[in-house]
């Protein structure tokens, strides 16, 4: 496959430089009290690829994504995507220019219908300016444009026969198409997907990995939080390891599988004893996180 | 003497219009008279000549100035009935005389057809402005002791608000019903029953606490299961703040009333402050009690299990709390706190159907100003709001201190949204 | 008891000038809260703008009544702007603080002995609505059925404040079938979710708050027209959460929820006055249980308690849909 070629030529350690990268970032640093969360001197992504961002919880993958789209304001730091400095920029703004990401805990608007959700992803659009709301006219065809666009969307997710439901009566899983397919209706350049696959049943999550592997082939990149090993090796290209806030490794999926720093970062966090302060917030974090990660399933699995 | 002779003479020369104005009064002509004197502490009063006073129709047109003669008395004519305003200027009084209320140099006034009216301007002695000082000094002091008193009460009633909202949620609009309720049970108890003050307090609260309890258990805890909403339980919470208003309105009636003891105490004098007794007593009793709640927040197990629950409630629940409880114990808790606030703000001015209404927007004050949720940022809030409401009055209308408040309440949500205690959150 | 007159003077209630001012202020609250999800406890002070903005132009400055319009307009979009800049960008709850204290300290300063001079204090002011019904092209007399009779100024009055609500009805649903619509609802949905997808949330916010609040400004232009006076009093607390009333009774987030709401309110209110006043005139509640002054108090506490009652069993109001509501899990 040619997106994999470019791989060989890039050296497995953290911050390396990427042929042709999308998204640089250098020296984003975020602090929650005494607690440094994000702490990342230099990464690039691949433009084209799919790269995987892991870690154990409490790693500083959510809050990672929560400053490079704007949610979150980082205490230092810059970044640029694809060549524009972003810095600063607030999130509706970042995800206009191209870069849309997904929720962990999925957000689907629930008292609006699928279709709606759809039409809502679409940009620049007339009718959502005030003035020319109240003219109907100066909107409609704009409109039936959008919902063209959005009903192939939705046919290829497979989501069709659910158009006119309100998406608050839709599965977990079709939750996570429907929020993917959703954020394709922006029609961006890279998509941020925040644990695609988190409280998914496993016979969704085939579908759901080979709508991110199409991203791929129709050009977009792709940056993805997951837990699931199987799932990275799958349909990564790169992965990148973090780890109390900083990148601790980078490579190709198997090179991340064999690496000694990141199955320690996985095992020794969770064996260890608490030693310093520090140590035993980070793990009061984990425990958090993942208690929140539980509830997020349990909420996603009612129907 | 130069000075006295030309006044004098001034005085003459003015007697001939106040002569003539008096002549056309009783043709039915409109004016203004009085007479300008000093009131010492002692003595006979003193009249003040040579002092102008500068009258305007209402709508700013001039009319004429007058100045007092030898006998401290003026008289002008006005053109018609209507509205007035006069204004004695302050330079033109000797230095060692001054007005009492120097708000008052300028009085407005309707003038009827036909009538000549009198105008008051009490004057004093002027003081030093050292003088002046220690008496700004010891009002500042005076008003810092009632800002604490109030601010004490507020935050009584503030904690079982913000343990509300930290371990459920809920924005409860219908606390300050527990408030009335707790001060309308200590006053049926104390002087429908004849229960001495003390104990009908004590036992008020027990009652406050079942009330708190019995909501809690017979309608929120209901809610929760069914898993309303919280702004849905917010709305219900306005439809029991109204229903229980207006019962109390219809049970107790509209009047304010007083408690069987203490309604009314002589001031005593410590320094430069006058204070009621009984007010010493709420202070003291509102500390122990604050502290109190303190103690058990931070040492006992069911305090601690209410500030773990506010904080994570998921968290608190997955590590064996028994959240249903704590909850239940918060009301209660809550609901008892109230009570003796409402008691403390009916001792100070009398009990009546919506003094807890009326308190409401100063506890979501104090809660928001500490930073929502977290009890002790309650305390410290409420006292803010109580302490700043009264100081406030030292410069601006007592009317309008409660604008203040709510004003200063907006500009900290601007700088500091988190409140004072509160902290940053993570968000997503 | 005399059914026909309770009945008569329900549904005067129902059609009347008040049902037509809480519908318009309670349709502001619906863009809000029912759309937006903006929880704004502070509508009264919209409509103390409108009522003062017309009367303060008229009885103090001595300018026309039609320059009262934009004046309150203006000093509305002022007040949405001071409300929202700060706030919008905070959780739901500060938004609630902030405007129920804002529509207080309105209250608070147009009573003070202060602004006397301007507002009237707590007097408020008068005598400010005659360029409005010297316009009035209904011919004196009276108008109506049976006991439902309007005299030509009340019903010049009714027929202004209906034609108002229509026309603003007939806008929101325009809005809320328009892209503009949907944004402000995933707004209400998800904030996040709407600003992941591009969209400016705090300028929708703020586009709701100015709109709906300018609808409440025009509610309280015909209050002060209706009753020819304005007394700061008037315009407190409560007056907001009888507008929460009437959406939740209607149906929020339904553009019909709260004109169906405010009559269905403005009737039983007058329904169970009247006829509990009846009964108690023909000695079938006995005064020892209930007198003259207590049939207002206690219409109060069936409005507070019919409130709880509703959001507990029927949150979705009359018009709503009840499989939205089952959605409404958080």
């Amino acid at each position: 496959m040619p997106t994999d070629t470019w791989v060989d030529g890039v050296t497995p350690e953290p911050g390396v430089a990427k042929p042709d990268p999308i998204l640089v970032v250098d020296g984003v640093t975020r602090r929650f009290g005494g607690l440094k969360a994000v702490d990342v001197e230099h990464v690039e992504f691949q433009r084209g690829a799919i790269t995987a961002l892991i870690g154990p919880n409490g790693a500083g993958k959510t809050t990672f994504f929560n400053l490079l789209t704007g949610f979150d304001r980082p205490d230092a730091g810059t970044w640029t995507f694809d060549g524009r400095r972003m810095a600063g920029m607030a999130a509706h703004k970042v995800a206009r220019i191209g870069m849309v990401r997904t929720f962990q805990l999925t957000k689907a608007l629930s008292r609006l219908t699928v279709m709606e959700n759809m039409k809502l992803g679409a940009t620049k659009q007339k009718g959502e300016s005030f003035a020319r709301a109240l003219l109907p006219p100066l909107w409609r065809k704009q409109e039936r444009g959008i919902e063209d666009r959005a009903a192939d969307l939705l046919a290829r997710f497979k989501l069709d026969n659910k158009r006119d439901d309100f998406a608050g009566t839709l599965s977990g899983g079709q939750r996570k198409l429907l929020e993917m397919a959703r954020a394709l209706m922006v029609q961006p350049d890279i998509v941020m997907l925040d644990e695609p696959m988190a409280g998914v049943n496993p016979a969704l999550t085939q579908s759901l990995l080979g709508h991110v592997k199409d991203l791929r082939t129709q050009g977009m990149s792709v940056l993805f939080v997951e837990h699931d090993m199987d799932v990275v090796r799958d349909i990564s290209d790169w992965v990148v390891v973090m780890a109390e806030g900083k990148i601790i490794s980078e490579g190709t999926p198997d090179h991340i599988g064999q690496d000694r720093k990141v199955i320690d970062a996985y095992l020794g966090a969770s064996h260890d004893a608490p030693t310093t302060p520090e140590e035993e917030q980070r793990q009061l974090a984990e425990a958090e996180a993942a208690l929140d990660a539980e509830t997020a399933e349990r909420e996603q699995l009612q129907p | 003497m130069i000075r006295i002779l030309v006044l004098a003479a001034m005085g003459c020369v003015l007697l001939l219009p106040a002569t003539a104005a008096q002549a056309q009064q009783q043709e039915g002509g409109e004016a203004i008279r009085g007479t300008i004197v000093q009131r010492p502490e002692e003595g006979d009063p003193v009249p003040v000549p040579g002092v102008d006073i500068a009258v305007t129709t209402g709508d700013g047109e001039d009319v004429g100035t007058v100045t007092t003669a030898e006998d401290g008395s003026y008289a002008l004519e006005l053109p018609g009935p209507g509205d007035y305003s006069a204004t004695l200027v302050a330079e033109t009084l000797p230095e060692d005389v001054q007005l009492t209320d120097p708000d008052r140099a300028t009085l407005e006034f309707t003038i009827r057809p036909g009538q000549s009216r009198p105008l008051l301007y009490p004057l004093g002695e002027a003081e030093s402005v050292g003088g002046r000082f220690a008496a700004f000094m010891s009002r500042a002091l005076q008003l810092a002791v009632e800002g604490i008193k109030f601010g004490l009460i507020i935050a009584m009633t503030a904690v079982g608000l913000s343990l509300i909202f930290g371990t459920t949620g809920l924005v409860n609009f219908a606390h300050g019903e527990l408030v009335t309720f707790g001060a309308i049970a200590a006053w049926i108890i104390n002087v429908t029953f004849g229960v001495h003050f003390f104990l009908a307090a004590i036992l008020a609260m027990g009652v406050g606490a079942l009330a708190g309890g019995l909501l809690d258990r017979g309608l929120w805890a209901p809610l929760r299961r069914r898993g309303t909403g919280l702004i849905a339980m917010l709305v219900i919470s306005i439809g029991l703040s109204i229903l229980l208003r207006y019962s109390f309105l219809y049970f107790f009636g509209g009047r304010t009333r007083p408690y069987g003891q203490y309604a009314v105490q002589r001031a005593i004098e410590i320094g430069p402050i006058g204070i009621a007794p009984k007010d010493i007593i709420a202070i003291v009793l509102s500390l122990l009690v604050l502290v109190g709640v303190g103690l058990i927040l931070q040492r006992t197990k069911i305090g601690k299990a209410m500030r773990a629950v506010a904080d994570n409630r998921d968290l608190a629940e997955s590590s064996g709390i028994n959240v249903e409880r704590v909850i239940l114990f918060v009301w209660a808790f809550g609901a008892a706190l109230a009570t003796l606030g409402g008691v403390m703000l009916g001792l100070g001015e009398q009990v009546s159907w919506q003094m807890g209404f009326q308190l409401l927007l100063l506890m979501f004050a104090g809660v928001t100003l500490g930073g929502l949720g977290t009890a002790y940022g309650a305390l410290l809030g409420s006292i803010v709001v109580g302490l700043f409401i009264q100081m406030s009055t030292l410069v601006i209308s007592p009317e309008l201190k409660n604008v203040g408040a709510l004003l200063v309440l907006i500009f900290i949500l601007l700088v500091r949204p988190q409140g004072i205690l509160g902290q940053a959150e993570r968000v997503g | 008891m005399n059914w026909e007159f309770i009945l008569g003077r329900s549904l005067s209630s129902a059609i009347g000038s008040d049902a037509a001012v809480f519908a318009l202020a309670a349709i502001g609250l619906n863009l809000h809260f029912g759309y937006t999800g903006l929880l704004n406890f502070g509508q009264v002070a919209f409509m103390a703008l409108g009522a003062y903005g017309l009367s303060v132009t008229v009885a103090t400055l001595g300018l026309s009544l039609w320059w009262g319009i934009p004046i309150g307009l203006a000093l509305s979009v002022t007040l949405a702007l001071l409300l929202g800049l700060p706030t919008l960008r905070l959780r739901a709850d500060y938004l609630a603080i902030v405007t129920i204290a804002a529509s207080e300290i309105v209250r608070f300063v147009a009573r003070s002995v202060s602004m006397r001079g301007v507002t009237g204090g707590s007097f408020g002011l008068s005598g400010f609505a005659d360029e409005f019904y010297a316009v009035n092209p209904i011919p004196g007399g009276s108008y109506g059925f049976g006991v439902v009779q309007f005299s030509a100024r009340a019903l010049w009055v009714i027929a202004v404040a209906w034609g108002l609500v229509a026309i603003i009805s007939l806008m929101v649903y325009v809005l809320m079938h328009s892209p503009w619509g949907r944004v402000l609802r995933s707004i209400r949905e998800d904030e996040d979710a709407a600003r992941s997808l591009g969209k400016n949330v705090y300028s929708y916010k703020m586009q709701s708050l100015v709109l709906g609040g300018l609808f409440g400004t025009i509610g309280g232009f015909m209050y002060a027209i209706s009753q020819q006076s304005v007394q700061p009093d008037t315009y407190s607390t409560p007056v907001t959460f009888y507008c929460y009333a009437i959406i939740i009774l209607g149906g929020t987030a339904r553009v019909l929820g709260p004109v169906l709401g405010s009559m269905i309110f403005w009737g039983l209110l007058s329904f169970t006055d009247t006829a509990l006043r009846q009964a108690v005139g023909a000695g079938y509640i006995p005064t020892a249980i209930m007198d003259g002054t207590q049939v207002g108090q206690s219409r109060f506490v069936l409005l507070g308690l019919g409130l709880m009652l509703l959001m507990i069993f029927r949150p979705q109001g009359i018009l709503g849909d009840r499989r939205e509501i089952a959605l409404d899990a958080h």
